[in-house]
């Protein structure tokens, strides 16, 4: 049955893909690329992967579907034909490919019992983080904890984003003055819309809470959680307007606690230096080593959280500004 | 006997709402324009997927998964009935108009509510 349910999905995921190549329609693309994310989560979620489908399911069917789109509003809706020649790109494309490929078969046969993950890392973690980091979700533990430095250096990726947007869709000093005025959103007259918002909108913020302050227990941690908080955020700036929004998120606020979060994750590395640890070993935070796992984690994937939500927001709100400019502002 | 019925009941629930979900896919896929093909696929979120975790909530019995399907039940109807609206809202307000109604497009009150948009 399990193979069954795999089989459907694979294929769906190579139909999905071959449609995304051949389209000219972006708008199209980007709902398709939407539901590649969802069948890839389901394809998670069906090898027992629940942490990695949740990832997908948010980024990449939620939040990153919607910076697309936001993005298309500004780009226009149809793709360009563009005259090239295909050639040398497909030259390119097979030589790596080959290459690749001959570099595959040095590796290990694919799901072989006896590749040097699963001799020692993965029982490693299975067996011991119990008891190293007291931590019932081994996901967690293992990402936060064990692989600190991935995750490090993924948090540091999106802020990156984040500054590269930014500096990319600089605001100048005239558009600051304009940026004040206050701007009807689109969806204004959207009153049913605009009822439900409000009423799921609390829902919203407590799930993103639960997701990161539960993701030792369970699936979540702080990029699930900081990509749903942004959503709600973003869902309200959709039905009342990016001014009404930016009052409570103010651009600087955003930008500060962009690197707050990346800030709180190097700081809790470098208290763990001072203390007389390795970077980030949070053995050494408390007297109870498993403790000290806890406070760790806790600590770094509030940090997580908060760059990751301050930075999808920010991202939103300089496509979404760009909008607004054109439409109310450029004459 | 009784868990026999609830049974019983559970799986009519479940068979009729996959029944929905089915019928909701085909009329995706068959019906002629916009607003009866939005009409087919709501169908599918809110009858189909009530039904089936009607269906699912007698298997669960009382336990903390039986709180978990009335959330994601009351959670889907609301979100589901909405996001259907805003959908043919949308195409409304992008001026499609039902296919047994475009002469009715010129009709004094939906010309309003496009010039007012």
């Amino acid at each position: 049955m399990e193979t069954l349910i795999d089989i459907v999905l694979l294929s769906f995921l190579v139909l999905t893909a071959l449609a995304v190549a051949k389209m000219h329609d972006l708008f199209a693309v980007v709902m398709l690329s939407g539901i590649y994310s969802l069948l890839s989560a389901s394809l998670f979620l069906d090898l027992d992967a629940v942490d990695v489908a949740f990832t997908e399911a948010s980024v990449g069917a939620g939040i990153s579907t919607l910076l697309f789109l936001a993005s298309l509003k500004l780009v226009g809706r149809y793709e360009k034909r563009t005259r090239y020649r295909p050639m040398l790109a497909l030259g390119v494309v097979l030589a790596t490919g080959t290459l690749l490929i001959y570099g595959t078969l040095d590796m290990p046969h694919f799901g072989s019992p006896d590749t040097p993950v699963h001799q020692h890392v993965a029982p490693r973690y299975l067996n011991d983080s119990m008891a190293e980091i007291g931590v019932p979700n081994v996901v967690t533990s293992v990402l936060a904890s064990y692989r600190g430095y991935d995750t490090l250096g993924e948090t540091l990726v999106i802020f990156t984003a984040g500054i590269g947007v930014t500096s990319l869709l600089r605001v100048s000093r005239r558009t600051k003055r304009e940026e004040q005025q206050r701007v009807p959103a689109d969806m204004q007259q959207q009153i049913i819309l605009r009822v439900v918002a409000k009423w799921m909108l609390p829902l919203i913020m407590v799930f993103a809470l639960y997701v990161q302050f539960h993701g030792d227990y369970g699936p979540g941690g702080g990029f699930q959680a900081g990509v749903i908080f942004a959503a709600g955020v973003i869902l309200y700036t959709m039905l009342y307007g990016l001014s009404t929004t930016q009052k409570v998120f103010p651009r600087k606020m955003l930008e500060l606690f962009a690197a707050l979060g990346v800030l709180l994750y190097g700081g809790v590395g470098i208290t763990c230096l001072l203390l007389g640890g390795n970077f980030l070993d949070y053995n050494v935070l408390r007297h109870d080593p498993v403790h000290g796992q806890h406070l760790g984690i806790l600590l770094v994937e509030l940090g997580v959280g908060i760059t990751v939500a301050s930075v999808m927001i920010m991202i939103f709100f300089k496509f979404t500004w760009r909008t607004v400019k054109h439409k109310y502002f450029v004459k | 006997m009784i868990e026999l019925l609830l049974d019983m009941l559970s799986w009519v629930l479940l068979l009729s709402g996959s029944f929905f979900c089915l019928t909701g896919g085909i009329g995706l896929m068959r019906f002629p324009e916009f607003f009866s093909r939005i009409h087919a696929a709501s169908l599918t979120d809110t009858l189909g997927a009530s039904l089936i975790l009607m269906g699912l909530m007698l298997q669960a019995g009382i336990t903390i998964t039986l709180a978990k399907l009335i959330m994601i039940l009351i959670l889907s109807l609301i979100a589901g009935t909405t996001a259907s609206h805003a959908m043919a809202k949308a195409a409304l307000k992008s001026g499609m108009c039902p296919l047994d109604q475009v002469d009715r497009s010129q009709q004094p009150e939906i010309k309003a509510y496009k010039d007012k948009s």
